[in-house]
């Protein structure tokens, strides 16, 4: 089992999954931010690869994927990086990024480099299910790497079977139909669309992301779910202080208010 | 019009259609966040059957004869001709309302999106021209109008920023990365994912995810069926020997080539901008810098680096200043079905001076890089060469007053 999930059965509630982008806010920070999440009780990393076009991010995450090109980010780098917080921390790190960074970087290349680097998973939300299916997931699961597809509230039941059945990781869990860094309340409409995927016998566990942004909206993300993603208000946070403590105090707020 | 089978289509596979799954060879497909999946998949699944239906095309039909003003001149330059000695002959797609052939996909795609029930419209837009043709239909259809524009090509295209604003649209200025088409199309498709129920984006040009390329292909190939029987009509002869076209997206060349894709007597040109020249590090030649790769959900050329970052291309033309290219002109490309050759913005400006003066035509400033080429394609006296002249140059008037003063900046 890949450790993605292992992490999350071990401890089916209240998983947090913390986003931060790779060369945000300096290009050196990936250690230091990771082993600052350890410490303050995050249970998964998800890191971004930046890129120049990220289709399905918002505002935040666009302009974290700018400083971070700017600094100097590139996947070699980040693969060095990701290996030194790998070396010190337990808790595993799943890399998020655009499938034509990993067609240019050449994928049994990728796979081979971030399987060496320590990475445990991936979510690469333009890969059609059907192109994963048919030429990687073989490769994925031979290098025991968690993938994980995203659904959302306008995504078909056949389609979320089909993401269910393929995501090794967990199944991702689009709140609303939005790119990244909404701060809206959760509706009832999400509450429902929330109930019927639990009610549809996935194996998988799941997690919701997209509009996490306080103790609130975590509390009621880990009611429907194994746990929550929480990306874009901890870029925020991060900008204000990268510290140890800074991060501390924000996964503090997310997980107790 | 019917199609007519030659001996010379001896190919299995034609090149008018993707795949299934949208693929023409290598290039197309649908590379899209599970948010757009919904949307995009609705669209898969009722274009072709929209646009075969009787009644749309009665009404699609009707609305570019009516309020478009087709079919538009197929015209033999004849003072042009004599410079370049073969025949050549402009298709005035310039003459269209709105002044460019944008109008013919847009007064299709409005009529999709009645179809599927939609309130809102978004779209992209380089020079204004496909901004203005969308403005204007909404206009026409009483829909509320988004256009998402690069910064930059809004104060390069105060006219057309004018005109979007009158027809009602509200124009959105793209901030990020370049401030030009692409940054405005990664905004528009921002914008669809935040309002996928309520929303029809119109893409304007031969590129996105399946099924656009295609869709926006057979609303523009009007263009081709009508240079057809007006070659026939006024030459005898049933084809042209050159079809030459300027490509940025695509939307025009595909509609330029459309009907003569399987017909191999007939040699495909299309015209990239090369900027300030290929080797510049300041050019939007995608097919000659750009590699295999994923832009604005489709496999296809682009000018990227090896980490797979999209490199900002440059034109003086907003309308060419994009780093990708259609699928379709991707495999037509790389099978050599098509020969490209690159026009420098110098080249351009000549090209449209050179047609006002001899044609008293002034043409758009994207138009000019197919004009710029003609010496280079090879066309004998006995040749008829046909140029699609897609645009007018009324919107560029202020570039084409200050071209001396501006010529050495880069934006």
């Amino acid at each position: 089992m890949n450790k993605v999930r292992a992490k999350i059965n071990e401890k089916q509630q209240r998983v947090l999954n913390v986003y931060f982008t790779a060369g945000h806010p300096t290009l050196d920070s990936i250690p230091s931010i990771a082993e600052g999440l350890q410490e303050a009780g995050a249970d998964l990393i998800e890191l971004g690869m930046p890129y120049s076009d990220p289709l399905a991010d918002g505002l935040t995450i666009q302009k974290s994927s700018e400083v971070a090109l700017k600094n100097g980010m590139n996947l070699k780098h980040l693969f060095d990086q990701v290996k030194q917080a790998t070396a010190s921390i337990e808790i595993p790190i799943i890399l998020m990024g655009y499938y034509n960074q990993l067609i240019q970087f050449g994928m049994d290349r990728f796979l081979d480099m971030a399987t060496t680097a320590g990475v445990s998973g991936l979510i690469i939300p333009d890969l059609p299910m059907f192109e994963y299916e048919a030429k990687f997931q073989k490769s994925f699961e031979d290098r025991n790497l968690g993938m994980s597809f995203l659904i959302s509230p306008m995504t078909s039941d056949e389609r979320i079977l089909q993401a269910g059945r393929l995501s090794s990781g967990f199944l991702y869990m689009v709140s609303q139909s939005s790119i990244t860094g909404k701060t809206q309340d959760i509706s009832q409409e999400q509450h429902a669309y929330f109930d019927k995927v639990n009610n549809m016998g996935i194996e998988s566990p799941r997690l919701i992301g997209f509009g996490i942004h306080n103790n609130e909206t975590f509390e009621t993300a880990c009611k429907y779910s194994n746990g929550a993603i929480v990306g874009s208000s901890f870029i925020r946070a991060l900008e204000k202080d990268a510290s140890k403590a800074g991060i501390k105090t924000f996964v503090s707020s997310i997980l107790n208010g | 019009m019917s199609e007519v089978k030659t001996s010379i289509e001896t190919d299995l596979v034609s090149l008018k259609h993707p795949d299934e799954r949208g693929y023409y060879g290598e290039f197309g497909g649908a590379y899209i966040p599970e948010m757009l999946f919904a949307n995009v998949e609705q669209l898969r699944l009722i274009y072709q059957e929209v646009i075969d239906d009787p009644a749309f095309q009665a009404e699609y039909k009707s609305l570019l004869r009516d309020f478009v003003g087709r079919p538009s001149p197929l015209y033999l330059a004849k003072r042009l001709s004599e410079i370049y000695c073969t025949n050549i002959w402009l298709k005035r797609e310039d003459l269209n309302h709105t002044g460019a052939h944008k109008i013919n996909n847009t007064v299709g795609q409005i009529l999709i999106a009645k179809r599927l029930g939609k309130k809102r419209i978004i779209a992209e837009t380089g020079a204004g021209q496909h901004g203005v043709a969308t403005a204007t239909v909404c206009a026409l259809m009483g829909l509320e109008c988004f256009v998402y524009m690069g910064a930059v090509d809004i104060e390069r295209q105060a006219p057309n920023v004018a005109r979007m604003n009158m027809l009602g649209a509200t124009v959105i200025p793209a901030e990020s990365g370049s401030k030009t088409l692409k940054d405005a199309t990664n905004e528009a498709i921002r914008d669809w994912i935040n309002n996928a129920e309520t929303t029809h984006y119109i893409i304007g040009s031969a590129i996105g995810p399946h099924p656009y390329p295609d869709m926006v292909t057979q609303l523009q190939a009007i263009v081709s069926e009508e240079i057809a029987y007006q070659l026939t009509a006024q030459t005898g002869k049933e084809y042209p020997d050159y079809v030459v076209a300027c490509v940025g997206g695509g939307s025009n060349a595909a509609g330029a080539f459309y009907h003569f894709l399987d017909d191999k007597r007939v040699k495909l040109i299309l015209a990239e901008a090369a900027g300030k020249g290929i080797d510049s590090g300041h050019s939007a030649a995608t097919s000659i810098l750009g590699s295999k790769g994923i832009i604005h959900g489709c496999m296809t050329l682009l000018m990227q680096d090896p980490d797979g970052q999209i490199i900002e291309p440059y034109s003086l033309s907003a309308g060419l200043d994009y780093p990708g290219i259609g699928p379709l002109h991707a495999h037509l490309i790389t099978t050599g079905r098509a020969k490209v050759y690159a026009a420098t913005d110098d080249e351009a400006m000549q090209a449209v001076f050179e047609l006002s003066k001899v044609e008293g035509i002034i043409p758009a400033l994207e138009t000019a890089h197919a004009l710029a080429i003609l010496s280079r394609i090879g066309a004998g006296k006995d040749d008829h060469v046909v140029v699609s002249l897609s645009g007018r140059g009324d919107k560029d008037l202020n570039t084409y007053m200050n071209y001396e003063n501006i010529k050495d900046q880069v934006h």
